[in-house]
């Protein structure tokens, strides 16, 4: 069976009502957008349709568009078990407070990667078993992959030792 | 039968003796293991909860090698990403380069000449094989063979030549470009794939013979490290991890690119899920790579190996240098770079370690609004924890081995 958007987000449509899910365009996948609160729903839906069979958990992931609209989008990324096809579902958050239902009790892989998008966005998952950074460490301030975070802005530990002015004493 | 029973219960009677009193080898024992140590393949840290040598709990700690990857990817033009992609799995560079590059001709649309994706697929099974060999050298001298590490080492270094001589690196390559490759591979490039072919095949004889029946070896591999079909479905586990489960998912056969749809190859599949059935399929995919390479040695077509696209690839530099057009041309894409249309896209390929996907959003600019890499293996560490539970420290180091964490990609 081939996934094809416009039929996918009825078919949400249709099981979770409150979802309001819509198809949107992306190169060679099925792709839906949904309201943040039924993430759950949806999600459980997807994987337990015995049709699509979104079993295999692949991402969660975030984009950052306060700039533009105020908002931080995720990106949930499935893989069907009967067709081999994969499903990107959408859903926006105010990027301001970003909140949203964990769905690591239904996908095991999904808290590792919550706990990235928090570290990276700040996006709370709420639920998660260990809403903790991931890659960073605990003392960071802020979360590097928003747009508003200097790429060049550093956080050393140890304060850092300019190696010209103060160099290594030497050996004797 | 009665006096297996009768022991049984003086054995039973023994340990409830031993529980009662106050024995302080019997207490939980923490144990933190890394960031240091030399059967961790990166820095990484286990914090261990121990009952005497069996794992109670695990709890992985990663992130030491995070150098923002896809922070820096925003900063900088489409393909002044490619060399980052290098050093996310450095034991196979070339399969990242041309994944990545793939995802980006994808969202612009625009079509590879056939020569440079026979190219990608033939180099891409050269980088899985000398990955396979890494891992599995590594795996096995963890457990003490270190001869059958010295042997794949051996084979791998010819890859390795090979990549040198092709790309002019060993593993910073940053082969792949937007639209094709970098330059046309050398002349006796065939010749010494077949050689490295030759030698990984007569090492693959020898380790098989080395590991097949040795006890040392099988007793930390066969049913160690269990992990079901639902549970690795769950975790997000894709590539040989989800396979030695039995699950036959391979996304060269699910949703082909570039010219895997014309490669006669199989998906080899474990039973079990356990450290031999991912060690096994890793030996199998070795066996099922040197025929794709064949075939692509067979069928490799002529003819150039970029696209002929003003708007996304770097004109000759005969026109560089002679024309004005050429030259705006090439200044144009290197200072602002390519413009790919604005729009998202999600693609992945299989990458050594699995299923290596990228998310791309690009706003029209000449710069990527969002790079979002899929690590395979930073979903294979968080199901560590699980697979661990239950086996005792000297299993951790063959499980690690065989999730073949590697902490460019892991990290990021």
């Amino acid at each position: 069976m081939a996934i094809n958007s416009a039929d996918l987000a009825a078919r949400v449509a249709a099981a979770v009502p409150s979802s309001g899910a819509e198809c949107f365009v992306t190169p060679g996948d099925g792709a839906i957008e949904i309201a943040a609160a039924a993430v759950v729903d949806v999600v459980r839906f997807l994987r337990d349709d015995p049709d699509l069979a979104l079993r295999l958990f692949l991402d969660v992931t975030a984009v950052d568009y306060q700039d533009s609209r105020g908002q931080i989008e995720l990106i949930y990324v499935l893989r069907s078990m009967v067709s081999g096809e994969r499903v990107l579902v959408k859903t926006r958050v105010d990027a301001a407070a970003p909140r949203v239902a964990t769905i690591s009790h239904l996908f095991a892989g999904a808290n590792w990667a919550e706990r990235e998008v928090y570290d990276m966005f700040g996006v709370h998952f709420e639920g998660h078993p260990n809403m903790r950074r991931i890659l960073l460490y605990e003392e960071f301030q802020g979360h590097p992959l928003r747009k508003s975070y200097p790429y060049q802005k550093r956080q050393p530990l140890t304060p850092e030792r300019d190696p010209i002015a103060d160099p290594w004493p030497k050996k004797r | 039968m009665s006096d297996d029973k009768a022991r049984e219960s003086a054995g039973a009677q023994f340990r409830k003796a031993e529980a009662t009193a106050a024995d302080p080898l019997s207490e939980i024992m923490e144990l933190q293991m890394g960031p240091s140590h030399p059967a961790c393949h990166g820095t990484i840290k286990f914090h261990l909860r121990l009952d005497g040598e069996n794992i109670i709990a695990c709890e992985t700690e990663v992130g030491y090698l995070h150098r923002g990857f896809e922070k820096m990817c925003e900063q900088g033009t489409w393909n002044q990403a490619i060399p980052y992609t290098d050093r996310l799995n450095y034991a196979s560079p070339l399969i990242n380069n041309f994944i990545f590059c793939e995802a980006v001709e994808r969202l612009c649309g625009i079509e590879v000449p056939e020569r440079a994706s026979y190219m990608r697929v033939l180099l891409s099974e050269c980088a899985r094989i000398s990955d396979h060999l890494t891992c599995l050298g590594m795996g096995a001298t963890e457990l003490g063979a270190f001869t059958v590490g010295f042997y794949m080492n051996e084979a791998r270094e010819l890859l390795y030549n090979m990549s040198a001589r092709v790309t002019g690196a060993r593993v910073t390559v940053s082969y792949g470009r937007v639209g094709g490759l970098a330059r046309d591979v050398p002349d006796d490039f065939a010749d010494m794939i077949r050689a490295a072919i030759k030698r990984t095949n007569e090492v693959l004889r020898d380790s098989e013979k080395l590991l097949e029946r040795n006890r040392i070896f099988t007793d930390r591999m066969v049913g160690i490290g269990l992990m079901s079909q639902e549970q690795a479905l769950s975790f997000g586990l894709t590539g040989p991890l989800l396979r030695a489960t039995g699950i036959a998912y391979d996304v060269r056969k699910a949703a082909p690119y570039m010219v895997y749809d014309r490669m006669d190859f199989e998906v080899p599949v474990g039973t079990k899920g356990d450290n031999f059935d991912r060690f096994a399929v890793r030996f199998e995919e070795i066996k099922q790579s040197i025929r794709i390479v064949e075939q692509c040695l067979a069928q490799m077509p002529g003819g150039p190996v970029i696209a002929d696209n003003a708007a996304y690839v770097l004109p000759p530099k005969k026109d560089v240098y002679g024309s004005i057009e050429g030259l705006m041309n090439h200044f144009k894409i290197i200072v602002e770079g390519i413009r790919v249309p604005a729009g998202e896209i999600y693609f992945s390929g299989e990458a050594a370690n699995g299923e290596l996907g990228f998310y791309l959003v690009s706003d029209g600019s000449g710069r990527p609004y969002r790079v979002r890499v899929r690590p395979p293996c930073f979903y294979g560490m968080s199901a560590l924890e699980t697979m661990v539970k239950g086996y005792m420290i000297p299993d951790l180091a063959a499980i690690f081995g065989m999730v073949n964490m590697i902490g460019g990609e892991c990290d990021r």
